[in-house]
């Protein structure tokens, strides 16, 4: 091993009178290492520990897939069967269901709260400074912060049969109108959810675009307007454009995760284990996997749906994080 | 404007322009005042529900405002408030344990990550990104702690397993990154131990995006359900959340409560009220500190 003499190690050398030209021993190396280093380390331990029980020794128990899992067994005890779960998980329509209604149900999440944020930020930029813009920012970010137990009570009021809002104005308002069953009408649920989930995010997903919008030099405004251009043609032609790497990257992010639900829209909202007739349209691959676990007790076909979404979901943060950096390297996971 | 002759203010442009402009600054206060009260709205019909008497509401259904004025609800709830009040200690101590340890095990891993002389940095930056992009699922997380940890039915099951968050971790770790590394620099000149710049120097320093993630971390540990739903059976155990599912199906606890024979249960008011006394403290909570929650959605939305 040559040693140059910059190097720590020759350091260490003169430091503990090494004899010349020998190695340093792993334990000086260790020691040095452990002496910069301790600090820094002992500050790291606590969340390396809980990562590695929490997050890394799951993925080790991504084996449970490929066995035919039994409590009493353990995961080693438990018998090979190879792709046997994945095969079973495939020839059931409800693999390809719950896949087809996360994807485009989380797609038209994506596009109607990207809409509706712009829009929102759009409105508070224009009464940005005023006391009532910070009263409308609070009461539309409300929503943000109650859990999906408490919307679910809020739907409820709006949507059951004989007491709720809806049924009961339409009764009053339309003639001859009968009543619907909105909690077995799987039809309509996509969009109920999509209506709900608005509510919840779109005040607070203004944030980030607002944020945006407020950096951009109002010169550009000033000047368009002296030109002639309107207000919403300043939004289309300066907003939009400047706002667009900014846009780009939260769709990447969100597109990330489209594999994966909002499990708690998806479970409390419909009230989902009494609604089977609305998983047509509204299972999910989250709660495919909750029901097959913990209701069904079928582990191995949950697991395998489990390491299925897990791994697409893999492939899909690595190539949007790819396109993220090019884009935007500081946007970038890694 | 003096510039503008005053005598023909009919036809003056100008006067136009600026009518034009309060029609739609009036227009658009218009819309957000329409908004703040389509987003208060559900909120407005639970409280009405919750003191609207039994009766009147299953007749005439969920208003903005009671017909028919009950308390009785609420009555029942400090006749029987003992399930109600466990599991608001059990929510509380989740909450505040489970911020106050998420905070003091994630600041110093965030600290040491952006120290650029640290070593192994890289390689624990990548252990976490990693556990971010890959997980093993649902099944072999919930078959270690109830199989092999033995956490369920336990408090600490809400609390462990949710301590270290990646997302958090890289925004800490940022806002540590962006302080003035020349201050951390000459303390460390000055003799002083990388602890106590982190405690004495650097927390004070990122405090306030420490405040903005312990109110987030708060409020995700305040509206716990996951872990209740797949590990809790022990009903003294149910976090607030996770109770007032249980009475969307199960108004048990109320109806079999001896302390209530003989009176009839108002159960549509009844589940009501529980959502307002659940969902005001979050009311509060988010008007004393918004500005840490819009901070923290912001953060979030620009280093996710």
């Amino acid at each position: 091993m040559i040693q140059l003499t910059e190097s720590p190690a020759a350091d260490l050398h003169q430091q503990r009178r090494l004899p010349e030209g020998g190695r340093v021993p792993f334990y000086a190396r260790l020691w040095r290492f452990l002496r910069k280093n301790g600090a820094w380390l002992s500050m790291c331990a606590p969340s390396v520990i809980l990562l590695f029980i929490f997050s890394y020794l799951p993925i080790y128990g991504i084996v449970i897939a490929f066995k035919n899992y039994k409590a009493g067994r353990g995961i080693w005890g438990s018998e090979w069967i190879g792709f046997k779960n994945f095969e079973f998980l495939f020839t059931t329509d409800t693999a390809i269901r719950t896949v087809r209604n996360t994807v485009i149900l989380n797609l038209i999440f994506l596009v109607t709260g990207t809409i509706a944020a712009l829009l929102i930020a759009f409105l508070l930029y224009e009464l940005y400074g005023s006391f009532l813009m910070k009263f409308y920012q609070s009461l539309m970010f409300f929503p943000n912060v109650l859990s999906w137990v408490i919307v679910s009570y809020f739907v409820f009021a709006f949507l059951n049969t004989e007491t709720g809002l809806i049924n009961n104005a339409l009764e009053k308002y339309l003639a001859g109108y009968k009543q619907i069953l909105w909690y077995q009408k799987a039809d309509a649920w996509p969009w109920i959810l999509m209506i709900v989930n608005l509510w919840k995010g779109a005040g607070a997903g203004s944030v980030i675009y607002l944020a945006g919008m407020l950096a951009i030099n109002p010169e550009y405004y000033e000047s368009a307007a002296i030109d002639g251009a309107s207000r919403w043609q300043q939004r289309w032609h300066i907003t939009l454009p400047l706002l667009r790497p900014l846009l780009m990257i939260q769709i990447l992010l969100a597109l990330r995760g489209i594999f994966s639900a909002d499990f708690g829209l998806f479970f409390f909202v419909p009230n989902h284990m009494n609604s089977p007739q609305l998983y047509a349209t509204i299972d999910v691959i989250d709660t495919f996997v909750y029901r097959s676990l913990v209701k069904l007790g079928n582990v191995g076909m949950a697991a395998a749906a489990g390491l299925f979404q897990a791994t697409v979901g893999f492939v899909l943060v690595m190539l949007c994080n790819w396109i993220i950096r090019r884009i935007d390297p500081d946007y970038a996971l890694f | 404007m003096t510039t503008q002759p005053l005598s023909s203010a009919r036809y003056n442009p100008w006067n136009r322009y600026r009518l034009m402009k309060q029609v739609s600054r009036t227009l658009m206060h218009a819309v957000g005042i329409l908004l703040s009260a389509l987003c208060f709205l559900p909120f407005i019909v639970s409280v009405s529900a919750s003191f609207t008497e039994e009766k009147a509401l299953s007749k005439n259904g969920y208003g903005f405002y009671p017909p028919v004025f009950s308390a009785a609800a609420y009555d029942l709830i400090l006749k029987v408030p003992q399930d109600i009040l466990r599991s608001y200690a059990v929510t509380f101590f989740v909450m505040i344990l489970g911020t106050i340890l998420s905070l003091l095990v994630m600041a110093p891993f965030a600290y040491a990550l952006s120290r650029r002389d640290f070593g192994p940095r890289k390689f624990f930056a990548f252990y976490v990104f990693f556990t971010m992009v890959f997980s093993g699922g649902l099944v072999p997380w919930y078959i270690l702690i109830k199989q092999y940890l033995h956490l369920a039915d336990t408090l600490w099951v809400m609390i462990v397993p949710f301590l270290v968050n990646g997302f958090t971790l890289i925004i800490l770790r940022s806002s540590f990154a962006a302080l003035p590394q020349e201050i951390l620099d000459a303390a460390r000149i000055d003799g002083a131990g990388e602890w106590r710049i982190l405690t004495q120097i650097a927390v004070p320093m990122a405090a306030p995006t420490l405040a903005a993630m312990g109110i987030f971390i708060a409020l995700g540990f305040w509206n716990t359900y996951y872990p209740a739903l797949l590990f809790i059976n022990d009903r003294k155990l149910y976090p607030l959340q996770y109770l007032l599912y249980i009475i969307q199906t199960n108004m048990q606890m109320f109806t079999a409560n001896p302390n209530v024979t003989g009176i009839s249960v108002p159960t549509i008011s009844l589940r009501y009220a529980m959502v307002v006394l659940i969902g005001f403290p979050v009311l509060f909570f988010t008007l004393f500190f918004q500005k840490y929650f819009v901070k923290g959605v912001y953060l979030g939305g620009i280093k996710e």
